[in-house]
């Protein structure tokens, strides 16, 4: 495991002081709101889960839990929806983390859509979505019988998720009404469910993009390298380098993969997740980076560039 | 402008959080407020920037300019509506602070949604029109604002430009203003002459106003005391989730929601008269010796004592309220109004509870805060109630302490959110109840049994053996020579639950008085078994509750609703099946099964003797059977 971070056992053996000691206030703000939210999940739901995409959110995600349980081991398991186009790195950086923290982790694939053939360049990203992704977790989450499915969007990301609940009602199929959603006071959250309904839950809500790096970097969290700045072997496709990570990814006519400095804002399935050049190679060049940039962090993501509302669209039909 | 681009808001071990909510009523500017403080911030990023200019162009209310009121709008009906309906989050920052924003709509019935946002604000921006004045939502925001304890108001004068910056304009509003807001307990108030569209005073002083010497609304906002107001308080403690990892840690886990903490400090849960000492604060971080208000952390103690979910842990020389009524102003969310006699459940801090207004004193108008009769609350609408609680709660008047203070209602079949509650006072102490103390105690009459009293409540669904098995244990405690006593549907329904029938505020009652009367065959010494379907959680928990100070084990007759189905042993199901029985519990009404039961018992495949037998055992094993 690297990632200029340092490694995951290391912060179990050394207590560092102090709750979140050396955090700047507003951090320290933040992480309380999380913990307390994930017990809430833990006290009120009979089997919840943390939907793991080994991104960093869900990467702050799975430490917070591990603060907010802490002595206990997480009373819930990690899932992890398998698109099979992840990057190879975080697919080895998944194991090792669920090895290293003795988390129970949760793989699962859409074996029916595999099946099909389904895949992000043949089949299109809006099916390769739809099939692997959406699907694949309505399927994962019936399967075992989840109530509760705590994800790690935040309310900054996308202009239609400033209204999102933190406790997210879903009715059947998953489906998200707004007309349903439950008004949240305080640090009050209705829980309760009717058969058929679920959960989900967004601890991270009210964290900004900068506040998760800035936490990634004083609290040292592991995270996938692919968010720092590298020499990659990259196409550039649609306006953003495209990484070719595997043979899979066939070349258009003309096209020759680069070597490029390029990082990552976030990661998805590899060939519809675009690159950004950039230098930082630590994750301190990235907060600095970061508070001087001028793109947002969705951009790179090639599946909502179709249409504004898109994630709108995308909620309503049970996608995370 | 806040900060140079480029040098950054670098994070400062000292940057606070602040949250702070906004209001106005339609086209006051108040999106175009908010969309120009995130631009000035620089969190409106280039590709943003980009799709703002083309959303301008196409649907703009400001010429050729850039409308940054476009910045905020999300759910795509509202876009084409052109309005804002719900509470939307935004966020923000400077080197000094980082901000959230609760940006509530300015629509007459909108007042629950400004109710949320104003929950966890620590200051309120209120909009005003400069060519309006002061209009009746002004006052209504105030109003909600100061109910709902937000401490700090800044009255933002806003389309100063329209009027030619004049300050008499400004000086009138602001008086008026001044004088209605002076019964309100704000602890700050802020008046600042704006204009949103143009950025005068909006991040820097404006040239237009050369006679207003206060602070930019945004240098304002930077030096608002956040004090958290509770960190002084007295010690409050919700118990959030206990944590067993193991036989040796107990812990229990929480956030401080007042007052602080320290390692030797005494505590009490509330409602029950055994103190520990708190022996350590434990976190991932490593023990820490002191915490304070909003810290999460996990206490252990010096002593087991019995404390679960839902107590409230405060310092046994400062204890918070204990009553079962108290006075609370509710504002109601709900299409269906408020019924006073109705049951909800309660929540308040970590526990959840069955409650119902008993009395409905008043609406206030909140335009003029006039006191007015009414029988039901509306959507949208504020009152004053009684409310009554089935076990007595721990709490705090709001103005004391926001996280004991406030509470939700939420409605028993739909399951929505319907209300929420800030508390005024207590009306009847629990602790003013004085007991009849009979001279011979519990004890001496538990000692001649040669056992502890034990309230035994079987749950499960019709028909998964919980009578069966109620009995066979009952014949082997009597062959032990221990004194018992079985109560079921039966032996109840027909006398002293005969008034009651199957509806969810029936269940309710049934076990509470099921849950009453087992405690005094505790107080007896005696054994009781219960042997009810019992299908709701938080009924299970009232029982538990009632049962304090005696063992209360919940007994999990686990057969699967098929299982059940195939038995049927009276009929019942075929009957619930076919329409017959409404409201049959795992047919058309819900069995919520125990999370974490005492003991569970899977009944297929097993057979109810060794069932007994097992049970028996596990008397043995807490020191409940000699
Ligand atoms: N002249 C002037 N117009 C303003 C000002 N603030 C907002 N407006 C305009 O007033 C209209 C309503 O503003 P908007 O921000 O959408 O109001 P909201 O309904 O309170 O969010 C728009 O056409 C704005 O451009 C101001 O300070 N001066």
């Amino acid at each position: 495991m690297s990632g200029g971070s340092g490694s995951p056992a290391a912060d179990d053996k050394t207590p560092v002081g102090p709750i979140g000691s050396g955090l700047p206030r507003h951090l320290r703000r933040l992480e309380a709101e999380t913990i307390a939210i994930l017990r809430e999940v833990a006290a009120e739901f009979r089997n919840p889960v943390l939907m793991y995409s080994i991104g960093k959110d869900s990467g702050v995600l799975v430490h917070l839990a591990r603060k907010a349980f802490y002595p206990a081991r997480l009373p819930m398991p990690l899932l992890h929806v398998d698109t099979t186009w992840k990057f190879r790195e975080m697919i080895a950086f998944r194991d090792n983390l669920a090895r290293e923290f003795d988390l129970d982790l949760i793989v699962h694939t859409n074996q029916e859509g595999v099946a099909r053939g389904i895949n992000p360049i043949a089949s299109g990203s809006a099916l390769h979505t739809s099939v692997m992704k959406t699907e694949a977790l309505k399927q994962a989450l019936d399967k075992a019988g989840f109530d509760a499915a705590i994800g790690g969007a935040r309310r900054d990301e996308e202009k239609s998720r400033a209204k999102e609940r933190v406790f997210s009602l879903r009715g059947a199929d998953h489906g998200w009404e707004p007309r349903r959603q439950r008004p949240e006071l305080w640090r009050l959250y209705n829980t309760r469910l009717a058969p058929g309904e679920t959960m989900r839950v967004f601890p991270l809500s009210n964290w900004t993009e900068l506040d998760i790096w800035e936490y990634i970097e004083a609290e040292n969290i592991p995270l996938v390298p692919l968010y720092l700045a590298k020499l990659r072997p990259v196409v550039r496709r649609g306006g953003v380098w495209i990484m070719v990570d595997d043979h899979r990814l066939p070349l258009e006519p003309g096209e020759t993969p680069e070597m490029r400095m390029v990082r990552f804002r976030t990661l998805g399935c590899y060939p519809l997740t675009g690159a950004v050049e950039s230098d930082a190679a630590t994750v301190s060049a990235i907060v600095s980076e970061l508070r001087d940039s001028r793109v947002s962090e969705r951009q790179g993501r090639l599946i909502d560039s179709d249409e504004t509302a898109s994630m709108e669209r995308k909620k309503r039909e049970g996608y995370f | 402008m806040p900060h140079d681009r480029g040098e950054g808001a670098a994070a400062t071990p000292d940057k606070t959080l602040l949250r702070f909510l906004t209001c106005g009523s339609v086209d006051d500017g108040k999106s175009t407020l908010i969309g120009r403080l995130l631009f000035e911030a620089d969190v409106i990023m280039g590709d943003q920037l980009e799709t703002l200019k083309v959303d301008s162009r196409r649907f703009g209310t400001t010429g050729g300019d850039i409308d940054f009121s476009l910045l905020l709008d999300g759910l795509e009906d509202e876009r084409h509506q052109r309005i804002t309906i719900d509470v939307a989050y935004r966020f923000f920052s400077t080197e000094r602070r980082s901000f959230i924003i609760a940006d509530t709509p300015g629509h007459e019935q909108y007042t629950r949604n400004m109710a949320i946002g104003a929950s966890t604000a620590d200051a309120a921006v209120l909009l005003i029109d400069a060519r309006k004045g002061l209009l009746p939502q002004t006052r209504r925001h105030s109003l909600i604002c100061s109910l709902f304890g937000v401490r700090h108001v800044v009255l933002a004068v806003n389309k100063l430009d329209l009027m030619g910056f004049d300050r008499g304009v400004f000086d009138a509003i602001t008086a008026e203003y001044a004088k209605f807001a002076a019964d309100l307990k704000f602890a700050s108030l802020t008046m600042i002459p704006l204009s949103a569209r143009f950025g005068d005073n909006l991040t820097a002083p404006s040239e237009q106003t050369p006679w207003y010497q206060g602070p930019s609304l945004l240098a304002h906002l930077e030096n608002i005391e956040v004090e958290d107001a509770s960190a002084d308080g007295q010690f409050r403690f919700p118990v959030q989730w206990v944590s067993r990892p193991n036989s040796d840690f107990r812990g229990f886990a929480g956030t401080v929601a007042a007052g602080s903490i320290a390692v030797g400090d005494p505590i009490v849960a509330m409602g029950s008269a055994r103190p520990s000492r708190v022996k350590e604060i434990v976190t991932f971080d490593g023990p820490l010796p002191r915490a304070s208000a909003g810290d999460a952390v996990t206490l252990t103690l010096e002593d087991e004592i019995d404390v679960s979910r839902g107590d409230l842990l405060v310092d046994p020389a400062a204890p918070a309220e204990f009553a079962d009524q108290f006075e609370a102003n509710v504002v109601w969310m709900r299409e269906d109004p408020l019924v006073p006699g109705r049951s909800y459940w309660l929540k308040l801090g970590t526990r959840t509870v069955s409650a119902t207004v008993t009395g409905l004193k008043h609406r206030i108008d909140i335009e003029s805060g006039a006191h007015v009769a009414a029988r039901t609350l509306a959507i949208n609408e504020i009152g004053v109630c009684n409310v009554a609680t089935s076990v007595p709660l721990a709490f705090d008047p709001y103005a004391k302490s926001r996280d004991t203070g406030g509470f939700i209602l939420i409605d028993r079949l739909t399951l929505d959110t319907a209300g929420a509650g800030v508390i005024d006072f207590a009306l009847r102490r629990a602790t003013n109840i004085h007991w009849h103390q009979s001279t011979v105690t519990p004890v001496q009459r538990a000692e001649l049994k040669g056992h502890q009293p034990a309230v035994l409540w079987f749950t499960g669904l019709s028909g998964a053996g919980k009578s069966t098995i109620a009995n066979i244990l009952e014949q082997r405690l009597l062959a032990l020579g221990c004194h018992t006593m079985l109560l079921d549907g039966d032996n109840v329904r027909h006398g002293l639950n005969r008034d009651l029938g199957f509806t969810d505020t029936d269940r309710v009652e049934n076990i509470r008085r099921v849950g009453e009367v087992a405690r005094l065959l505790g107080d007896g010494g005696l054994i009781a078994v219960c042997a009810f379907i019992s299908p709701f959680r938080a009924d299970r928990q009232m029982a538990r509750d009632i049962a304090v100070p005696h063992a209360f084990l919940e007994v999990f007759i686990d057969t699967p609703i098929d299982e059940c189905i195939r038995r049927d042993p009276k009929g019942l199901y075929a009957k619930a099946q076919s329409g017959e029985i409404p409201n049959f519990t795992g047919i058309d009404s819900a069995y919520e099964a125990p999370e974490n039961p005492d003991i569970r018992l899977t009944t297929v495949g097993h057979d109810a003797v060794a069932l007994a037998d097992q049970l028996i055992e596990e008397l043995r094993r807490r020191g409940i059977l000699g």
